[in-house]
């Protein structure tokens, strides 16, 4: 079964992961894709508390996941791949052709970041990781949560404001 | 000056947290509800909730943050936050009983937490008349 977001999120797993996309979408598993993570048992159990039991999380580093992925594609159940920042998930993008669509759930305020909506915030190295995925073919869009209106990535990064 | 009182942060998602501890204010007194801290992870990335919420609990000599969703980014960062502080409980699915229990629970004696919570689980039930309906 195809993964159905890949999703950019500071947050990681939260509420708007594992309820707000989980309970619609019916997701079975999320793969969590960050090089810092995937070595320490203690974060993947801090992150492993937040998921239901019906959810499944798996770990992966970037080249971990890379490698992985197609057999995430192949599970009967649908997924939900989550980066922390978007230099991760633009790796994923240049290593996986297959990644078609990003979902930017969330950048929040930090210094040297300009709002876009009330949830993104971007950096200048940022907007160049957002602008090479694009470059690529792949589809990017804000949006928070399913009920929400996507904001493609032209019209994000044209916006000031949070 | 700060009071020998157990101090707690309510951490939740929107205005939830400032709603709840308005209604504890409103039940239990402005004095009870002064020893709860609101916090909204609104506008806060992951390791910004970190910074902020670990400011509200130093600021306030907290003993306990309440959170509103065991998945929620309210939990992760209190359960990053307790590994460094001693003593730090987090309690995950604050709602009012559980917060009246504590303002009212008697001063200089530790919490029970579990015997709290399940007195906060069991205030979750079906009015009789609506099962009645289903």
């Amino acid at each position: 079964m195809p993964i159905e977001v890949y999703r950019i999120d500071d947050r990681l797993v939260h509420g708007q992961v594992v309820v707000g996309w989980g309970q619609p979408l019916g997701l079975g598993f999320l793969v969590l894709v960050d090089d810092v993570v995937a070595e320490s048992a203690w974060e993947q159990d801090l992150y492993r508390m937040g998921v239901p039991p019906e959810m499944t999380v798996h770990f992966e580093s970037v080249a971990g996941a890379l490698a992985h992925l197609d057999a995430y594609r192949r599970l009967p159940d649908r997924g939900l791949v989550l980066t922390g920042n978007t230099a991760t998930m633009r790796a994923l993008v240049e290593g996986d052709p297959a990644i078609r669509h990003v979902n930017v759930g969330g950048l929040h305020h930090r210094a040297g970041r300009t709002p876009r909506l009330r949830y993104v915030f971007v950096a200048p190295d940022e907007e160049a990781d957002l602008r090479a995925m694009a470059a690529r073919g792949v589809g990017l869009s804000a949006q928070d949560v399913p009920g929400a209106e996507p904001v493609p990535l032209d019209e994000l990064l044209s916006r000031s404001g949070g | 000056m700060m009071s020998s009182e157990p101090r707690a942060i309510v951490a939740a998602h929107g205005d939830l947290a400032d709603g709840l501890v308005s209604a504890v204010s409103r039940v239990a007194g402005a004095a009870a509800a002064a020893r709860l801290q609101p916090f909204s992870n609104a506008s806060l990335g992951g390791a910004e909730l970190v910074d902020a919420m670990r400011d509200a609990v130093n600021s306030t000599a907290a003993q306990v943050v309440f959170t509103d969703l065991p998945a929620g980014s309210c939990t992760i960062a209190a359960r990053r936050i307790a590994r460094e502080t001693p003593g730090l409980a987090v309690v995950c699915g604050v709602n009012l009983p559980l917060l009246l229990s504590f303002v009212m629970a008697p001063v200089g004696e530790p919490v029970a937490w579990h015997p709290a919570v399940d007195k906060a689980r069991s205030a979750i039930c079906i009015a009789e008349e609506g099962a009645r309906a289903n």
